[in-house]
């Protein structure tokens, strides 16, 4: 009877410390989601955990089309649509350069895989500002600086690392005899790729659709350097909204912007459950 | 393909060189190649902006790390003890995860905003004197940070680590459970060393996340009150865009290469012989 009661007790300690703990993540979500929905007096006169009264999406709405800048009042609208831009030719891109070096190194072996792999995999650890300032010197020499094609070209160098590593090891989990018979019947390079590797891809590649998208949505450091200032992402138009507001703040605005910009990561990853953890063991070396 | 390889040879091998070329320079805004060899990192040494940066990515890395491994094995622990909608537990550790540092940053700048934050709603319950004002606080600014840092990484680690325990073998549980030891001792005598690997893993993410550390510093404090939670990686910003001090920004980003090297390293060869043990 003891041990039965003393099991309850710590059954209840268990979840206790669950709920706190949800309790704590949940807890800027939900003052973020409050305070968009006031108006900026309901703001001022109420706590931030306070339910709001008379919810209204005004500051969604002003937030999304008139935010200001300094001088531009065009809302996250431009960074949104700005981040899409450069989300999805990232991704694509970097995934199909991943897939296809991943299959070359695995199978095809050529000189030198080794040396390229091991580089790889250091890369993906090395901060970033080690590379930024020879990458502005050559993009502006090619006239790519401020422009969204070289943010893409950069989202996809530095997507290359993580690419590389988790198509390899998917591959290189592949029976080898199915490479080996299509050697046989006569299958070339981009024959085997894309008519029997792809085919065998979608596991992974929906675990790199979702690791790319977020990652490259979430970025703020490339975005700021290299997108100049027509492209910038939707990460940075947010900082410029919420940290350099002249005058008085409307923090109901900021804090419809920013849920707008969290908006499209959490949808991917709510949407996709399990394969957002995959892609964190498989990708976690990104950091 | 080939062409895709050389580019990025080219790109990580060659900026990488070209950067430490720079850093033994005395390039302001453009390069020039005139070689003063080490003078920019003796500059560094002696540049307080540099020097406290330094010294609160020591403060901000050493917590964030330690309350993110803590957290996260006991967040895992608890997952474990086969409890109903772990999966909803699962989503809600891990969402602030995918969301973007600067998401990270404004909102936990909003909720600890001293006039409308935690501080005024927990004085309007009766309590006039509570202070919470540690975002506006230069001694205390640092911990704002780290605040702000586990809630988004120490999902990560749960995740990690609790991939591990699932891998722990069902009838450890059982002997031990035959011969009476307590659960905790359990865990940390017999679990906490098999599951070693995986808090290596997560220790080098964490670490390298903390030299990166970039976005959350500039959305949430940028960098103040005064130069309370200034970064390393921030002053390389700084320097290479605003001061145009192009060869001592290059030297601190070096550094910042230096410190992964010898933070990541041992932590790999540690990693390294545990799995040649655990194999053998």
């Amino acid at each position: 009877m003891a041990q039965r009661q003393e099991k309850n007790i710590a059954r209840f300690g268990v979840y206790a410390f669950l709920v706190i703990m949800a309790a704590f993540f949940l807890m800027p979500l939900y003052v973020m989601v409050a305070t968009s929905l006031k108006t900026m007096d309901e703001v001022r006169g109420s706590s931030i955990f306070a339910f709001p009264l008379r919810p209204t999406l005004e500051a969604w709405a002003t937030a999304w089309n008139s935010a200001c800048t300094g001088l531009t009042c065009a809302g996250v609208s431009v960074g949104f649509f700005n981040s899409l831009k450069i989300m999805i030719p990232s991704t694509f891109l970097s995934i199909m350069l991943g897939a296809v070096t991943g299959y070359a190194l695995s199978f095809w072996r050529p000189k030198g895989a080794g040396v390229i792999f091991a580089v790889l995999v250091v890369a993906a650890f090395i901060p970033y500002q080690v590379f930024i300032y020879p990458l502005v010197r050559v993009l502006s020499q090619v006239g790519l600086y401020n422009s969204l094609g070289g943010i893409i070209m950069v989202h996809v160098i530095f997507g290359l690392p993580i690419m590389v590593l988790m198509f390899r090891n998917y591959y290189a989990g592949l029976p080898r005899d199915l490479f080996s018979a299509a050697r046989v019947d006569g299958g070339g390079f981009w024959d085997i790729f894309f008519r029997l590797m792809l085919p065998l891809s979608p596991p992974i590649m929906i675990v790199a659709v979702i690791l790319q998208s977020t990652h490259i949505w979430n970025d703020f450091l490339f975005g700021l350097v290299f997108a100049g200032s027509d492209n910038r992402p939707m990460t940075v138009l947010l900082n410029n909204i919420v940290n350099t507001t002249q005058g008085e703040k409307a923090y109901n605005v900021d804090m419809a912007a920013t849920i707008l910009t969290a908006l499209v990561p959490l949808v991917i990853y709510l949407a996709s459950g399990r394969w957002f953890v995959r892609g964190i063991a498989a990708g976690a070396v990104k950091g | 393909m080939l062409p895709a390889w050389i580019i990025v040879i080219g790109v990580f091998i060659g900026a990488m060189i070209w950067t430490f070329v720079i850093s033994m320079t005395n390039s302001r805004l453009i390069p020039i190649y005139k070689f003063n060899f080490f003078d920019q990192y003796v500059r560094l040494m002696g540049n307080d902006g540099w020097l406290v940066s330094v010294g609160n990515l020591v403060v901000f890395g050493v917590l964030f790390i330690a309350i993110c491994l803590v957290l996260g094995f006991l967040m895992a622990i608890m997952m474990d003890q086969k409890i109903r909608g772990e999966s909803l537990f699962r989503t809600i550790f891990l969402y602030p995860y995918a969301m973007s540092f600067v998401v990270t940053g404004l909102v936990w700048q909003w909720v600890l905003n001293p006039t409308f934050g935690i501080q005024a709603t927990v004085r309007g319950w009766g309590f006039d004197t509570f202070v919470f004002d540690w975002i506006v606080r230069p001694d205390r600014a640092i911990f704002v940070l780290v605040l702000a840092a586990v809630w988004q990484g120490s999902g990560l680690v749960m995740a990690i680590l609790l991939a591990g325990l699932r891998g722990v073998d069902e009838d450890l549980w059982k002997a031990t459970k035959v011969d009476g030891i307590a659960k905790w001792r359990v865990y940390t005598s017999i679990v906490l060393p098999i599951i070693a690997p995986m808090a290596a893993t997560a220790t080098v993410l964490l670490s390298v996340a903390v030299v990166k550390a970039y976005d959350l510093v500039v959305a949430l404090t940028g960098g103040g009150p005064g130069n309370a939670t200034e970064v390393p990686a921030k002053f390389v910003m700084e320097n290479l865009f605003e001061r145009q001090n192009v060869a001592l920004a290059n030297a601190g980003a070096i550094m910042m290469l230096a410190a992964v090297v010898i933070v990541a390293t041992p932590i790999y060869y540690a990693r390294r012989s545990m799995a040649q043990k655990a194999a053998g």
